[in-house]
Order: C-alpha cells, then structure tokens, then sequence
C-alpha cells in the first residue's frame, strides 16, 4: 500500500521515467540503443553543497551521433563559486538564456527517455543529478550508466585496475581532437567520440551487447 | 536551444565547398542534422554496387580511399581528405555506388542528409552549379584523375563566365539522322550504317524513335556470335531511347551522357519519345563542336587585317582553353590547338610587319620560336622568346642585311606584345642583335657554347636548343640542328655538363615528403611548379634526346614517348614522365586561369588534400629520371 502510495506522488516527468526506462524494448539489440553521452558543469566538486551550472548531452545510435538529437542546458543557481568560473567560463549572470534548476532537470529527464547513459566519471554527474532529483523530491535515476573510463579499461590490455583515467589521458590514447573542452556539450561530444572508438575497438575481442558494457562498471554496478 | 556542436560543424564545414556558398541559415540547418561517425582503419563505409545510404559523406578527420573493382583488383581512384565530400552522386542519381570507400586512416565523417541537400539544391543556384561541374569533369579522360581536387576551382570559373564557352550553348546536332524500321534485320540494319558510314541507327515507329543500335552493340553482340545477324533489330537494340529537346546545351548533354552511359542522345519535337525524331546528338558530335571552335579561330587569324583582330582572336583562344580544361579534354589535344593558334598568330605577325616593310627581305631567313613556345608547351600567355637567322652573305652586305632583318623583327615583336604576348624580360627576342644572326654565326654560338660549357653557356642552350621553326626556310633551321649534333659529337662531355644542368632542381620531395617551398623573395613559401616540377623534366627530356641524335623531336611528351621507343628497358620510367609532365602542365594551366597569372607559383595551402596527392604523385617520375640520369653520366662525381 504505502508503496503503491509513493508511486502516486510522483510528478508525472518521474513516472513517465520509471516506465520509459523499466518497459524499454531496445536494450536486446545493439543497434537500436539510443545512448546518451552526458557532461555537467559545476560550482563544484561537493555533492552537498554544489550545484549543477549546466548540462550537455549528444545521443548516439547505431554508431552514428546525432548532431541533431542533442541537448544543452544553462541552470541559474543561487550558489557560486568564483573558483570554477575559471574551468566552465559560465558567469553568474552570464548572456546564456537559464532555466530555474527544475524546469531544466524535468526537460533533461525528459529528453533523456530510455537511453543509455555514457560519461566520464559517470558517478559525479549522475550524483549531482540524483542530488538536483532529490531536491523535487524523486530519483535516484533509473537509466542505465556507463563509464568511458571502465569500458577503458576492460579494453586495456595493461593492468589499469587501480588507475583511474582522466578524459585528456583518454582522448590521448583513442586519438580524440579535444575542441570546446569544459563547456558541457563539448565535452560530451568528446565522451561521444570516445564511446564510438571504444566500441569499435572492444567489438573485434568481444560480441558487442548492453549487459557485457555495463558489467565493465566494477564500481557503477546498479 | 544552443547547440555547440552544430555551431562547430558549421564553423568547419563553411570552409569547403560547396558549403561555402550556401546561405547561412542553409549550412546551420545542414550543420544541426548531421551524424558523425567513426570508421576504424581498413573499414569500409560502403561498397561498390551498394544500395546508397540516406547520408553522403564529408571528411572530417582521417583519410577515406575510393576504389573501382576492376577485374578482382581494387583500384585507388582517390584519396579524400579533410573537407572533402563522396558518396554524394548515387544518391542524387538514385545509383548503386559505382565505388568502395575504405578508411586508410581511421577516420571521423560527417554522414549528411540527402535530403536537405536536395531541397537546398531547388533554391541555391551556385550549389547546383558545384554539383554540374563536378558530376561533369569526372569525364572519362585518362587524366580526370589527375585533376578531380580541381573541382574545386570549376565552381569559380563557372561563377566568372557566364556565358562565353561552348558548354552553355546549344548543342549542335546531326538533322536527318539514319534510321530503319523495327520490321528490318540486323544484317540491312548494319548494310544501312555502313552505306552511310555512321557509327549508330535509330529504329523508328511512325517517326517515334524507340530504339537505337551503335557501333559497340554490333561488335559485343554479333561479331561475338551472341545473335544471329538475320534477327530482327529489335533484338540487340537498346530501347527505350533517351530524347531531350532541340535546345540541349552541350554540358547537359554530356552530363545525360554520364549519368546514363550512353553515348547517343535522341532529340524529339518535345523531348518525349511520343514524337517524331529530329535529329541524333553523339559523343562524337561534341568533339567535333569543340573541335570546330579552334579551326575557325586558325581561319578567322589568317584573315585578320591588323594586330587588334589578333588580339580579339587571342583572347577568344583563352576563352576556350578554359572551356577544355573545364571538360578535363587531354592536355597534349589542348597544348596542341593552342600553340597551332599562337604560331598562326605569330605568322600573321610576320606576314602583317613584312607588307609594312619598304622591300622584299633580301635573302632566305627563318623565324624560330624558342623555349616553351618552341616545345609548343605554351598554354598560358606567356612572354616572347624568338629568334631570327638569315642566310650568310658577303661580308659588305652583312651590315645591311642585318639591318633589314633587326628592323623587320622589332615589328614582329612589337605586333606581338599589342596581341598579348609580352616582350622578353631578358630580351632574348630576335629583335635583339645577339639572337637575330647569319647561319654561321649561328652554328659558332651554339659551337661556343657547346665547347665551352660554363652556366650562362647552359642556360642559353637550354633556351635555344628547342626552338622550333614558326615562319621561313625549313633548311636554314636543319643545318643549325645539324651543326648542334656536330659540335655534340666532338665534345661529348657536353652532355654531362647539360646533365649537371638537368639536376639544378632537386627532386620536389624533401624528407620529410613535404613540398619544397620558395625560401625567400617575393614567392617565399610557395611552390615553384615550373622549375621545381616542369623544367627537371623538360631538361631530361632534351639530354636524353639529343644523347640518342634525335632531331626534330622538340616538344618534352613526344620527346619521352620517343625515348620510351628507343630504351625499351626505361619505357616504365618514360612512360611515367609524360603522364606527370601532363598532369603539372594542366595543373600549372589550371592555375594560372584560376589566378589569372602564369600560373608558375603555387600557394600550398590553398590546394586541396587531393590536390596535393596529385602533384606529389607526379614527384616519383621527375626523383626517378633524375636518378637515371645521375649515373648514366656519372654526375656525383661532377657535383
């Protein structure tokens, strides 16, 4: 009952979430998953005390990005932090058109659908997400998650357990052009990129499928 | 909503064509629905004979190799490099891919819709022209090749003349053309062609044609037993027929020839195949337009009254090697028909100073042209180099001789630069005292020079030895060659001397395969094509061939053909310089009428990647001959 309940107070964007992601019939065939590459900005590194400044994303599908099916969101935010101004650029009152934080997170989850998540250090943006959720009272995310670093190291053949990858290390390795670095959508596009490299590359030693990519995520595991 | 992505897809492709000259608002909308997508190395994007994609392809990193299966080998056609389109002709031509594109590096490519595309093409005018002149250049000439980055120099020259070449016109095409009826054999069909010696016949219905039978359909489907020769025509005709309208330009007859590999085109009351035949437009036929132009130029210039109809002629002569070079027509066909129109300006030149002179010239003389023009190489308007030798006479009579002949010559050379031919900086020109001279003077200059090899005596010979006779007494001109062998035979380090002179340029290439580029001066970081790339193979062209005694063999292709004949284990080699010297003297040629200029000094960096590819490929022939060279005369000793 008391579930039955809780499920009744949800906002509609977060039902339609939980039903989008549990009824999806795409995950079975490579092919069909739409993945979304995913970057936030950020006042900082707190998941208590800092806040989302913007999000990127790009989808991907069929191994194609879809320049067209992509996403960019300026959030205003009553915190600041002068110190990161230096990383994103994103002035607090800066030209961009920003939405409050809700209208934005309900438009993302929104756009998000059924995808796949893929980022880098996938824990960090997913968390200031679940923590920007939890603020309307919903989340965690239901999406499925995956990290450029752990399919990274899946597909190293050197022991990389204990090292973690930053997203220049990566774009070193894969040969990634690094363009419009720290602002959200451009970093996703790089985590796009990474993502079509990756799969190319894990495909020649192991049959392309959801479940194996996400089993890479030793530290991800939902 | 922002998008940064698409702002940077824009922001590359607007620096290629044809997105350059779309609308702002048309690339952004390109921009914002284009896939990107990654190829590993050795990966195929598509195959030939594939059923097209959705999307055509742009490079946005890496390099994408088109190859043709011919005979279960894969043949590179081209490399596509950074900003460089494929797979867009099947698409619009509702085509399978006539070729493979494979990734020889991994690469990133922007997959853009057709669709928008074809929209954009409704209402920009420029595109549509990009997409003519670069479906049309892929004519195929044995050189296409060589040139298909210079597409990209066709959309300018298209934008520039409107209207003054042949292709907008309308096409000329064979009235009356032959025909039978469906009801006859093959055998009365082919007893008909021959009768009135045409290549095709069209099978015609109440005067609707509704097939056609060509020269190639009785070759590959009688003379090869297939069918028999007393069935019906109806039965190895092609059918139904393309018909087009009487008022068909010549481009979109050649580009409907292309698109359907088809080398006849019906042309009906309407259009349609629902009326009556008028007339029969072949490949032939546009040849033939083309050539035509020319040869009434050469009659239109030997009834010129004065220099300015020369000069209206020469201009005329421009207008239409743009046009050639645009259709990729042969270099040595268009190096040909544009020196025939300069030495038949440069003997109206003569014939003209000649009426204006007091008398008659007091003995036999000879007009010789040198260097490029003497090579008949000059495609571009270039300076003048000329000579003149007269016939010896009496030592009293030299002076006044000489005279007559300087002042004859200076209104040669001046009628010239008024046509467009600028005087010779370094004033070798026959109105010069030095080169307008007695035959023996003459054979002394060439024996001194010969004999006494220093670097200014080389340069000479390198100008004088090609000279080719333009006006005047053929044998004045043969006892200098004579004596040039002469003087040769009893000095025979001569010709390492010519050969060290051969190698002053050093293959293009340097070591890390970049372009050699100018140093300093005025031209500083650009590549000199012409001594850099023309003259080595021109200078080993001339040492080889007066190495075997060959006269009268002045121009560099006919030169290394000759040599291909004469050491029939370098023919490769041979062979492989005249293509490259074909390829540069066309690209030099593109260059200079893209720029206006002679087109001698390339600026690298606004050549394409395949471009580049190109020239480079020519590079390997020029370090090979070079090589050759080096050791038959043992020139690392010498250096």
């Amino acid at each position: 009952m008391i579930r039955f309940f809780k499920k009744k107070r949800y906002p509609e964007f977060w039902s339609t979430h939980i039903e989008k992601v549990q009824n999806s019939q795409k995950y079975a065939n490579f092919e069909d998953i739409r993945f979304v590459a995913l970057d936030t900005e950020t006042t900082g590194f707190d998941y208590e005390n800092d806040r989302i400044l913007c999000i990127g994303a790009v989808a991907i599908k069929n191994n194609k990005i879809l320049v067209s099916d992509s996403f960019e969101i300026y959030i205003k935010q009553a915190i600041f932090n002068k110190e990161t101004v230096k990383i994103h650029g994103i002035r607090k009152d800066g030209n961009e058109i920003k939405l409050s934080e809700e209208e934005a997170i309900i438009k993302f989850i929104d756009y998000l659908d059924d995808a796949v998540i893929v980022a880098h250090h996938t824990a960090f943006d997913v968390t200031m997400i679940n923590q920007a959720l939890n603020r309307l009272n919903v989340g965690p995310l239901e999406s499925k998650l995956l990290d450029t670093n752990y399919i990274h190291k899946k597909i190293a053949k050197t022991d990389t357990y204990k090292k973690i990858f930053s997203l220049e290390e990566l774009c070193e390795i894969y040969n990634v052009k690094m363009h419009d670095r720290h602002t959200a959508l451009g970093d996703a596009l790089i985590t796009a990129y990474l993502f079509l490299k990756q799969t190319a590359k894990y495909k020649k030693n192991n049959p392309l499928n959801l479940f194996d990519l996400i089993n890479t995520n030793y530290h991800l595991l939902k | 909503m922002k998008n940064t992505i698409a702002e940077r897809i824009y922001d590359f492709l607007k620096n290629f064509p044809p997105f350059d000259v779309l609308e702002k608002d048309q690339l952004f909308k390109i921009a914002s629905n284009v896939k990107v997508t990654y190829v590993e190395k050795d990966n195929f994007v598509f195959k030939q004979e594939d059923n097209p994609h959705e999307y055509f392809y742009v490079v946005k990193d890496g390099a994408i190799g088109l190859y043709r299966n011919m005979d279960n080998e894969q043949i590179l056609v081209d490399i596509c490099d950074e900003g460089d389109i494929f797979g867009l002709r099947p698409l619009i031509q509702n085509d399978l891919y006539l070729m493979s594109a494979k990734a020889s590096e991994e690469s990133v490519l922007y997959a853009v819709s057709v669709e928008i595309l074809k929209e954009i093409i409704e209402t920009n005018h420029k595109v549509k022209k990009f997409l003519i002149a670069s479906f049309s250049s892929n004519i195929k000439t044995p050189y296409a090749k060589g040139t298909n980055g210079q597409l990209f120099a066709n959309i300018e020259m298209l934008q520039t003349s409107n209207s003054s070449f042949t292709e907008i016109q309308s096409a000329e095409f064979s009235k009356n053309p032959v025909t039978t009826l469906k009801t006859s054999t093959i055998k009365e069909a082919a007893k008909i062609m021959s009768e009135k010696r045409v290549g095709s016949i069209l099978i015609v219905e109440n005067k609707n044609p509704i097939g056609i039978i060509t020269d190639k359909d009785l070759r590959s489907k009688i003379a090869t037993g297939l069918v028999s020769i007393d069935e019906s025509v109806t039965a190895i005709m092609s059918s139904p027929v393309k018909t087009f309208k009487q008022k068909i330009t010549v481009a979109e007859a050649q580009i409907a020839m292309i698109k359907n590999k088809i080398t006849h085109l019906c042309i009906t009351k309407d259009g349609t195949n629902k009326t009556e035949l008028i007339g029969v437009l072949s490949e032939h036929d546009i040849v033939v337009l083309h050539g035509n132009n020319p040869s009434l130029l050469i009659k239109k210039v030997s009834r010129a009254k004065d220099v300015n109809s020369l000069k209206y002629i020469r201009e005329k002569a421009s207008n239409l090697l743009q046009g050639y070079m645009e259709q990729n027509i042969p270099i040595t066909f268009i190096s040909k028909i544009i020196s025939e129109i300069n030495e038949a300006i440069t003997i109206k030149a003569i014939e003209l100073s000649l009426e204006e002179m007091d008398k008659q010239p007091p003995v036999k003389f000879g007009w010789l042209a040198l260097g490029s023009q003497g090579r008949k190489e000059q495609l571009l308007m270039t300076d003048q180099d000329n000579a003149l030798v007269f016939e010896d006479v009496s030592p009293e009579k030299y002076q006044p001789t000489k005279q007559y002949f300087l002042q004859l010559a200076k209104k040669v050379t001046e009628k010239l630069n008024d046509v467009g031919f600028e005087y010779c900086p370094a004033d070798m020109m026959a109105s010069n005292p030095k080169w307008c001279l007695s035959l023996s003077e003459w054979k002394n200059q060439f024996d001194s020079w010969i004999k006494t090899p220093t670097e200014d005596a080389m340069m000479m010979c390198t100008i004088f030895f090609d000279f080719d006779l333009v006006f005047g007494d053929k044998k004045l001109v043969n006892e200098m060659s004579d004596s040039i062998f002469k003087s040769i035979e009893s000095f025979e380090i001569f010709l390492n001397f010519l050969g060290r002179n051969a190698l002053r340029n050093p293959p293009p290439i340097g070591f890390f395969r970049q372009f050699l580029v100018e140093n300093n001066g005025e031209h500083k970081d650009q590549f000199d094509i012409k001594s850099r790339a023309l003259m080595p193979l021109v200078d080993a062209a001339r040492l080889l061939i007066l190495s075997h005694h060959i006269k009268d063999k002045n121009n560099t292709i006919s030169r290394f053909k000759k040599l291909a004949k004469a050491e029939p284990k370098n023919e490769d080699l041979y062979l492989s310089c005249v293509d490259s010297f074909k390829i540069l003297l066309q690209f030099r040629t593109q260059q200079g009428l893209t720029n206006n200029d002679s087109g001698r000094y390339v600026d690298l960096n606004k050549l394409s990647k395949s471009e580049k590819l190109s020239l480079k490929g020519c590079f390997k022939p020029i370090k090979d001959v070079q090589d050759l060279l080096n050791i038959r005369y043992n020139l690392a000793q010498m250096m």
